[in-house]
């Protein structure tokens, strides 16, 4: 593992009487390419604010490469911003805003055009250089502005949910771009989004929060099979989220029926969540389930059907599945021991 | 037909409110000082407008303290607004409300409050006191014509520059400044045109044979009609016309640059709400 | 540094608005005496003698004329330039504007050719063999010189209000079975009330303060509060008075921006309504 570039002890936030960050502990190591996701309001521009330096921790110390930087301005920070709807400088054509960072450092002419020219070549916009930014679509604004931030070589790029303003089809586009360009230049990313499906697509580590604190730290895959917590489980995708017992070590029971299961280390009869991924639930005969009830709505999305599944017990389950059954079938839900994810009972907040 | 009606309704309003100005352009033609009667076409007044000498030196002191209050103003209302754009809770508040104050207030009261500082404050009154008096009613339309741009403004736009590298003067300077170009000009012909027009403010703060071209018109005007002031209503009339033109054709391109496209009418009947707030 | 700026305005605003306040507020509640000056609200007494009420009663009756005249002309005009007669709105509403941008005096002197004894309007007349019409010099001509000045304050504020109003809700209305007539009275003029109310109080209070407009156009026999408060200062030299008279004004604003902002509620984002 490569050596910890930016490292957040303990860090704290707090706007008049509302608490933005509560206490947060992260390291963000070379080349890694770390998204930050939650619900608006959960913290995670804050976060990224703090370590571009537009903001001042309440409590707690940023470290960078080893040294406290609480307190440098932002233009003594090796660390640039791609901000949210890009604040491109609309009074100066598209090289200029590009140039502006090293015309700031006073680079000569030469310099500052030979950057440029390499950077446009980088964002595939070449031949923009006179344009008018308001005249660019809005990709190619997005290009600008990370151009803007990557032509003065940072140590680290921070992007504050830099797709969020592009169609569909344009920020799947950007995301490859962007997750080739980090690999490519080899230095750190720091990606703010809301959006769960682009974390899991683009990073390296994951950190989910919300309310001002960190929920779970973690490579996708882990976040998406392992969620620490019913709040993760929900955020990652669509679940099945019920109340459950604990019986025992491996035994669960939910929804009027024992389960095997493959979790241990709880108390006896613990209150717990049990969160059943929709794709995990297999339709099969009624009389050879444990689980079964009716169908009662279904929606063609496509790849799969989605369907509602009113269980004896009076719970509704989400099943994603390529089958479909009309409404008012009687069917079964099968599932497998692994399938079933316990969680511990979040005290709520 | 109702469409017929209502249209020929507006076309009557503007009738009104045309008809004295073309009274007025029309008879500085007329080489006859009786109105009634048409006497001929004639540049006579014209030429006499231009060898009166009140009238000329009246002219020069508009001009200069036009220029130099539009100026100052421009300086001092556009570092408020920036001011008032990052300051919030109560001193936002009260300096809003300071600001609307010579706009709400009756000319009158802001002229005779401006006479009785400076007469205590044993100012002479003359130049310098036209200039301040003018420079204060100014302010608060150069304010109100840039505050809006500073909110249109990306919120983020101040720290890019923090982040490119830029000291806080600097990202003032280079980046704020120009984005917020176009309202401060507005703000600057703003204060401009209200200091050509203004008479009640200028009446009472200036002194000792300085005279602006309203207080000269005034003057004149009350010793009854005189041709001369038709044949300045006319040039004047022209001027105006040429410089709202030319505002609204640079509102018309900026328009067509992308942004704001659809606020644009939004946006001049503003500026037209700024100008109307102090008549 | 963005703090910094403010400094300059701040300083500037002190010395040449509020202190010049202070100042008129200061001469209306005192009065002069041997050794300096004394408390007293003898300035605002004054204002209670019967000529001085005189004027107040002739002032406010011009301009409440004048209000409800702007109001009467103002509105249809305001609401066909809303709606869709016209299909460049720009242009009428610039048209609409460009002579408020001519030289206060010069365009209430213009009425001074058109009224006057061998005016435009008599010679027309006299033409048609018709008796001449002495307007010029009276309240008449007062009232029209504040209607011609003062009509785009009512139109504009309106204009402004009448085009923001969703379409969709006066075709709702009319969705719900609501005629033209009470369309009008049941959803667009009651949502266009703040727009009335600023347009009301942006012409009655310039028709109230002027002292122009009485001068030239009434010949100066029709004193008003604003030619009360001119005299004070410039020929009789009674600054208490004239601040007391100064003061009563301000009150009268601020009462009628209280109201505005009762009828307005929220938003106060638009320029200066």
């Amino acid at each position: 593992m490569s050596e910890i570039i930016v490292d957040l002890k303990s860090v704290s936030k707090v706007y008049d009487e509302t608490v933005a960050l509560d206490g947060i502990d992260l390291y963000i190591r070379k080349n890694e390419f770390v998204t930050l996701l939650g619900p608006s309001g959960c913290g995670k521009t804050t976060t990224l604010r703090l370590i571009g330096g537009f903001e001042q921790p309440s409590g707690g110390t940023i470290l960078f490469e080893g040294r406290d930087i609480t307190g440098i301005p932002p233009y003594k920070r090796r660390v640039n911003t791609v901000f949210q709807r890009y604040a491109l400088f609309s009074h100066l054509d598209v090289f200029e805003n590009i140039a502006f960072g090293l015309r700031i450092k006073k680079l000569s002419e030469k310099a500052i055009k030979d950057k440029v020219k390499k950077m446009l070549e980088q964002v595939n916009l070449e031949g923009f250089e006179k344009r008018d930014v308001n005249s660019l679509s809005g990709g190619q604004q997005q290009r600008v502005a990370i151009a803007r931030a990557l032509v003065n070589e940072p140590e680290v790029l921070l992007l504050d949910e830099p797709l969020a303003a592009l169609d569909l089809k344009l920020r799947r586009e950007m995301q490859h771009e962007l997750k080739s360009m980090q690999k490519q230049l080899g230095i750190t990313f720091v990606f703010v989004t809301h959006d769960q499906e682009e974390a899991l697509s683009m990073s390296d580590t994951v950190v989910v929060m919300q309310d001002g604190r960190i929920q779970q730290i973690g490579t996708p895959v882990d976040i998406y099979n392992e969620p620490t917590n019913a709040f993760v489980a929900d955020f990652i995708g669509e679940s099945n989220i019920v109340d459950g017992i604990m019986r025992k070590d491996y035994l669960v029971d939910f929804s009027g029926s024992s389960f095997d299961c493959v979790d241990f280390g709880f108390a006896k009869d613990e209150a717990v969540d049990v969160v059943i991924r929709p794709e995990d639930l297999v339709l099969i005969p009624a009389e050879k389930a444990r689980l079964s009830g009716t169908v009662s709505s279904v929606n063609f999305l496509g790849v799969h059907y989605e369907m509602l599944v009113e269980s004896d017990d009076g719970t509704s389950w989400l099943v994603h599945s390529t089958l479909m059954e009309p409404v008012g079938t009687r069917v079964g839900l099968g599932l497998e021991p692994m399938d079933i994810h316990i969680m511990k009972k979040v005290s709520s907040r | 037909m109702v469409r017929f009606l209502k249209r020929s309704y507006v076309y009557l309003v503007f009738a009104f409110l045309y008809m004295p100005i073309a009274v007025l352009m029309v008879y500085s033609f007329n080489d006859s000082r009786s109105r009634g009667v048409w006497g001929g076409f004639t540049l006579r007044w014209y030429v006499e407008l231009f060898q009166d000498r009140t009238i000329m030196s009246s002219l020069y002191s508009t001009l200069f303290i036009g220029v130099t209050s539009a100026i100052i103003a421009t300086i001092i209302g556009t570092l408020a607004a920036i001011g008032i754009h990052n300051s919030r809770g109560i001193q936002k508040k009260l300096i809003m409300n300071v600001t609307y104050l010579p706009v709400l207030n009756p000319e009158i009261v802001t002229a005779i409050s401006l006479m009785i500082l400076f007469v205590f404050a044993r100012v002479r009154l003359g130049y310098l006191t036209l200039l301040l008096a003018h420079i204060t009613f100014n302010i608060p339309y150069v304010i109100l014509s840039v505050l809006p741009k500073l909110r249109q403004l990306n919120k983020h736009l101040y720290e890019a520059a923090l982040d490119l590298g830029c000291t806080q003067p600097q990202a003032l300077w280079k980046v704020i400044i120009p984005e917020i170009m176009p309202g401060i000009i507005t703000g600057l012909l703003l204060a401009f045109t209200l200091s050509i027009d203004d008479f009640v403010i200028s009446f009472f703060t200036t002194g000792s044979g300085i005279n602006t071209l309203s207080i000269t018109i005034y003057s004149m005007a009350r010793r009854g009609i005189n041709p001369k002031i038709n044949a300045l209503s006319t040039i004047m009339f022209t001027f105006v016309l040429l410089l709202l033109i030319i505002v609204n054709v640079r509102q018309a391109r900026e328009e067509k640059k992308g942004r704001n496209g659809k606020h644009g009418s939004k946006k001049q009947i503003d500026s037209f709400d700024a100008r109307f707030g102090g008549a | 540094m963005k703090r910094f700026s403010l400094f300059p305005y701040v300083i500037w605003m002190t010395l040449f608005i509020v202190v010049p306040m202070f100042l008129v507020l200061y001469y209306a509640f005192t009065i002069p005496t041997e050794t300096g000056a004394t408390w007293s609200l003898e300035n605002f007494g004054r204002f209670f003698e019967p000529i001085y009420l005189r004027v107040l009663g002739r002032s406010l009756r011009l301009a409440v004329i004048s209000t409800v005249i702007c109001l009467i002309l103002g509105y249809p005009a305001a609401m066909v330039m809303a709606g869709n007669a016209f299909t460049r709105k720009n242009v009428i509403l610039l048209l609409f504007v460009v002579p408020m941008w001519m030289n206060f005096l010069l365009r209430t002197y213009a009425w001074l050719t058109i009224l006057e004894r061998n005016g435009v309007i008599n010679v027309l007349l006299a033409n048609l063999s018709l008796p001449r019409l002495n307007i010029l010099y009276t309240e008449a001509a007062v009232v029209l010189g504040m209607v011609y000045n003062f009509l785009p304050f009512m139109v504009l504020p309106i204009y402004s209000v009448l085009s923001k109003i969703d379409k969709g809700v006066v075709e709702a209305a009319g969705d719900l079975g609501a005629n033209a007539f009470r369309v009008f009275t049941k959803v667009v003029f009651p949502l266009s009330l703040p727009g009335v109310v600023s347009g009301v109080t942006m012409v009655f209070m310039p028709a109230l303060t002027t002292f122009v407009i009485s001068r030239l156009l009434g010949g100066g026999q029709f004193t008003l509060i604003g030619n009360l408060i001119e005299q004070q200062f410039l020929v009789v030299g009674d600054w208490g008075f004239g601040s007391a008279i100064s003061v009563v004004m301000i009150v009268f604003i601020l009462l009628s921006m209280a109201i505005m902002s009762f009828f307005e509620g929220e938003e106060k984002d638009v320029a200066l309504w």
